[in-house]
């Protein structure tokens, strides 16, 4: 099936079999493999993007689901050099260690101040309750959310 | 993972999708937010030949105050759900319980309609529209019907809906002046319930619905029966699993599912959230 979707705001057009799953179309097609798989069970959040300004996983979404959307993964985020204040907030506060989650944490956690722009501690735990981290525990990840959500 | 290949099909309208899983049986499923589906397909316990994707039918997603109850489009997804200001005001329950559905993610995607006609025991939507007494529209070839949030549940994932019955509007009345509760019992964010609860009171009035306690979603009457008869809500729950027939599994055994029920219905009627 033909589908046309807007990713990192260049027209992207792919054809696709029904069963190809979002995150598949991303990595494969367009080589965008910024947005890790992880869990593949719509359990992790490795694979977060926003679909139309909104976080989704996806390995949870088709590709054709997505035809006519607007799709931004980790590489629609920088400007040239310049990093996305999310991402710089993360890189500030080692808010990483393995990077496996970051992606996927960065897409949640800026989807999360959209919602939310002045959150508490506790409403960045809980508004990334869909994002495993392996690695940090946690703190400094809601550290370096609170940090961009200062700014 | 991958799933089995299937056909693709976008409705462009409740008529269209409806016709389409008519054309196509049993073989045919809708396909909403996906989020319950896709993942039974990745794992092959379900198998589809064909989707009809009805998520793009916006007129199937609304939150409409009609007075004595709230209607709501069954593409609504939970995200709307979680944050409208109607149901916040009106059954604040049912608002609460879908900010307690997966993630943030999750709820970007999922839909109400699509969690109520998955019908899973498990999930939070089902046992608390069933506890909120709601009533189910569905549409198929020969016209609407409504069909009672008791009468609904039929079995494990199973439910009253023909294949080519289309759940369009959830009603739920509102709860003004009610209390409520929503308990949900889990080890780790995001997990379903091990088991959980939603209740509300009004006087010697309420509803209660669990999560996780059988193969349906179960409404408790034998608590709220005794609630009318002017029980204490300690002994009242201790009969919450009177209708239910828990299973064990990895999580926990049948008994301590009771014992979690008693404990979580009692916590639930004592909330003083209004």
């Amino acid at each position: 099936m033909k589908i046309t979707v807007t990713v990192n705001g260049k027209t992207r057009e792919g054809d696709v079999e029904a069963r190809t799953l979002l995150v598949q179309w991303v990595r494969e097609s367009l080589g965008l493999t910024g947005t890790n798989i992880g869990c593949d069970t719509s359990s992790c959040g490795a694979c977060t993007v926003h679909v139309d300004g909104e976080s989704v996983k996806s390995c949870t979404m088709l590709a054709v689901q997505a035809d006519g959307c607007s799709v931004t993964t980790i590489e629609g985020l920088a400007n040239g050099d310049t990093l996305h204040p999310m991402q710089q907030a993360f890189m500030d506060n080692h808010g990483l260690q393995c990077g496996y989650c970051t992606p996927g944490m960065v897409m949640a956690a800026i989807s999360l101040l959209q919602e939310n722009p002045s959150p508490t501690e506790e409403d960045v735990r809980i508004g990334l309750e869909g994002n495993l981290c392996r690695c940090t525990g946690y703190h400094n990840i809601v550290k370096s959310v609170l940090a961009a959500a200062g700014k | 993972m991958i799933p089995a290949a299937f056909d693709y099909k976008r409705a462009g309208s409740a008529a269209e999708a409806i016709s389409l899983v008519s054309e196509y049986g049993e073989d045919a499923k809708f396909l909403a937010g996906g989020h319950s589906l896709l993942p039974l397909m990745k794992l092959r316990l379900a198998q589809p030949a064909v989707l009809v994707d009805i998520a793009r039918l916006t007129d199937l997603s609304y939150i409409r105050d009609e007075g004595n109850h709230v209607a709501i489009g069954a593409l609504t997804r939970h995200h709307d759900v979680e944050n409208s200001s109607v149901l916040r005001q009106h059954v604040p329950l049912l608002a609460h319980a879908a900010s307690h559905v997966g993630s943030p993610q999750v709820r970007h995607r999922g839909t109400i309609g699509g969690s109520i006609a998955h019908a899973d025991p498990a999930s939070d939507l089902p046992a608390t529209t069933l506890a909120l007494g709601a009533t189910y529209v569905a549409q198929g070839p020969n016209g609407t019907r409504e069909i009672a949030a008791s009468d609904f549940y039929t079995g494990f994932l199973e439910s009253a809906l023909a294949p080519d019955e289309m759940l369009t509007e959830i009603r739920v009345p509102k709860t003004t002046g009610a209390t409520w509760g929503f308990q949900k019992f889990n080890r780790r964010a995001q997990d379903w319930a091990i088991v959980g609860v939603a209740a509300w009171r009004r006087g010697n009035e309420c509803g209660v619905g669990l999560v996780n306690m059988g193969s349906t979603p179960v409404l408790a009457t034998s608590v709220a029966s005794a609630i009318a008869g002017g029980a204490s809500v300690a002994d009242a729950a201790r009969l919450a699993s009177e209708e239910a027939e828990p299973q064990a599994d990895m999580n926990a055994t049948a008994e301590y599912r009771r014992h979690l029920a008693s404990v979580l219905v009692r916590r639930a009627l004592e909330s003083q959230s209004a």
